[in-house]
């Protein structure tokens, strides 16, 4: 296949991880020999749901110019929509089984009312609220996984991309907009039950019988199959005029409308497609962690996530992957207590308070001495080099690449 | 002769300050015309005017048969009807290749769905090939613009320009920065370009402006302050004053 054949990170990608994969999937609890614990499971599918999420950062940014410190809400609400179902439907199944033992059967409004209860109880209600009302059907909620996040972006993106607002106002609108949602979750009266956030997402309704140690390395199938999808299409995305245009709006915006090409439509276009993505992510991500709750959507998160991408190596897939996989992996070693402590004498590095002074060192060394990341490990295999080019940024946009950035 | 560009009456302030002050232009469907006028007449809001940068204070601005107005359309719209616009430093797409600058430029359909699907054709590629050789750039294509010499660079942005097919091309210095070759390649090259379209040169420098030997306007402070031959408004003591005599 010629896509193929012009895309060879493609190939070697997917081959990648399809080992990686089968290697799991060997040493996993539930279908191999037990080394990893299932715990470990669920953290490497997470890990594979944030290189996901990575992947859309990197077409939003590293592509396409647009520094968006928001995306990890659309994750979340991802995350929240299937959620939504996961309860509703775990807790009908409680409701029903405790109802079930009274001598009169009960009725539909009983039964709606007594999940109503159990579920908001905890905010001092007991009324359905109606951003619930298709929480029941399973269909419809992963329908809003896609939706919801594609509809924010759309309003959003339409507004800021309308008026022009670019480089870092766009920035700040984008964790502004993080903010003003993680807020109105936090509330009690949002609907989705304040600061608990939605509990208990492990539990897969109707699966009761399977055993934790199979469904983690089912949802770990489930986010390696997502991701390889997204990196397939994002990859044809960029493969062919579509990537020449986004990359030519990082580069120069102003050239490119006078090309004829509607700048603000593709920019709209790239951030509700990479939201959909984001919203996926989420998903597959919010199952296998268990809970999530409006502390998720703050704003750190997203720009964690615009670090995992510098470090990767922005403007290349794989290097979001890249950056996603190991930061992310690297950082749940060092704040999981179990990277020994080093003794100064005068003082001790306890890693779980200096990581994050770690990360933010390794960021700024990166963003000033290897720009092209973790990826740039790759042209250091494949031989690729930098052409000779004097010194002068790519193009006179704020996202634009640099000339250290750029690949021959 | 009917018009294919006709200006009248525009007026644009910026902060109080009148950047152009009841301007009014004409150029036919194919002809060359030199803009010239001393620092801060106007020569770069008018072209940002008829490109849809800036939008006017008053004023008509009429494109084509059908007359269709400029106004209140956006850049990417006008440059669709046929507005090409050269800047006056080289803007090529450094990170991408000569091939792929000059296949973006291509005159085809421009909206986000329609490009994601496009894949050129046999055609387009001799289409990008014929470009590049015009442009003296056919053994340079696989490479990246960014590796480009200046004088490349301004080439390949004017292989850009013809691979959008503009009825009006508005040039912006396009002599800056070359050398007397490549000076003497560039007059050659928009005499042949204005056989077929209208194009407008934006131009400082006089001894340029003679080569082109086409109909000249000279603006000073907003309004055309004379139009002719480059003998004719070169004699007129008024642009001596304000221009030349400086």
């Amino acid at each position: 296949m010629t896509f193929v054949k012009k895309n060879p990170s493609v190939l070697w990608f997917l081959v990648i991880l399809a080992v990686f994969t089968l290697a799991v999937t060997l040493m996993s609890p539930g279908t191999g020999t037990g080394v990893i614990s299932t715990s470990f499971v669920k953290t490497l599918g997470k890990t594979l749901c944030l290189a996901m999420v990575a992947l859309a950062m990197d077409l939003v940014w590293g592509y396409t110019g647009i520094l968006s410190l928001g995306h990890m809400a659309f994750f979340a609400v991802g995350g929240y929509m299937i959620g939504m179902w996961l309860m509703y439907a775990r807790t009908e199944e409680i409701v029903f089984a405790a109802l079930a033992k009274s001598p009169i059967p009960p009725t539909p409004a009983e039964l709606h009312d007594g999940i109503a209860s159990q579920i908001f109880g905890v905010v001092g209600s007991s009324k359905m609220p109606a951003i619930w009302a298709f929480a029941g059907s399973l269909p419809a909620q992963l329908a809003l996984v896609v939706l919801v996040p594609a509809a924010l972006a759309l309003a959003f993106g339409w507004l800021a991309f309308r008026s022009r607002v670019a480089g870092v106002y766009l920035s700040i609108l984008t964790q502004a907009m993080t903010l003003a949602l993680a807020l109105w979750l936090f509330q009690n009266d949002s609907g989705l039950r304040g600061n608990n956030g939605l509990s208990g997402l492990q539990n897969i309704p109707g699966l009761n019988h399977v055993p934790q140690e199979w469904l983690s390395i089912w949802f770990f199938w489930a986010s390696a199959a997502a991701l390889a999808l997204a990196y397939v299409l994002l990859a044809w995305v960029v493969s062919g005029k579509f990537g020449s245009v986004i990359r030519a709006i990082r580069d120069d915006e102003q050239r490119v409308r006078f090309l004829g090409y509607p700048v603000e439509g593709y920019k709209l276009f790239v951030f509700a497609l990479t939201a959909v993505i984001a919203g996926i992510g989420g998903a597959l991500y919010y199952p296998q962690a268990g809970i999530i709750n409006p502390a998720e959507l703050a704003p750190i998160a997203s720009i964690y996530l615009a670090v995992w991408v510098a470090i990767g190596g922005r403007g290349r897939l794989y290097g979001a992957v890249m950056g996603a996989v190991f930061v992310s992996l690297l950082s749940s070693w060092f704040t999981g207590g179990r990277a020994p402590d080093v003794p100064l004498g005068f003082a001790t590095i306890h890693w779980v308070d200096w990581w994050q002074v770690l990360l933010g060192l390794a960021f700024v060394l990166v963003t000033l001495f290897a720009p092209q990341g973790l990826g740039g490990l790759v042209d250091l295999i494949t031989g690729r080099r930098a052409p000779p080019r004097h010194g002068a940024p790519l193009g006179p946009d704020t996202g634009s690449l640099q000339e250290r950035e750029a690949e021959e | 002769m009917s018009s294919l560009l006709e200006v009248s009456g525009v007026c644009v302030t910026f902060d109080g300050f009148r950047a152009i002050n009841n301007l009014s232009f004409q150029i036919g469907p194919a002809e060359l015309r030199a803009v010239i006028g001393p620092n801060g007449a106007g020569k770069t809001t008018f072209m940002d005017i008829v490109t849809g940068k800036t939008r006017p204070d008053a004023g008509r601005v009429l494109f084509g048969e059908k007359s269709i107005s400029l106004l209140r359309r956006s850049e990417a719209e006008i440059a669709r009807i046929g507005v090409g616009r050269k800047f006056q430093r080289p803007t090529v797409f450094e990170d991408q290749s000569v091939a792929d600058n000059l296949m973006t430029a291509l005159k085809a359909a421009r909206g986000p769905w329609k490009v994601l699907f496009w894949r050129p054709g046999p055609a387009d590629h001799a289409r990008v090939l014929e470009l590049a050789d015009q442009v003296g750039l056919a053994a340079h294509l696989a490479r990246k613009s960014g590796e480009l010499s200046h004088g490349q660079k301004q080439w390949l942005e004017i292989g850009m320009l013809l691979a959008q097919e503009p009825r009006l091309l508005l040039v912006d210095e396009p002599a800056a920065g070359m050398t007397l070759a490549e000076r003497e390649q560039t007059t050659a090259m928009l005499v042949d370009l204005a056989k077929t379209r209208a194009v407008v040169v934006v131009e400082h420098d006089m001894e340029f402006v003679r080569r082109l030997n086409c109909k000249v306007t000279v603006l000073h402070e907003g309004s055309v302050l004379a139009e002719g031959s480059i003998d004719h408004v070169t004699a007129d003591p008024q642009v001596v004053e304000v221009y030349l005599g400086r």
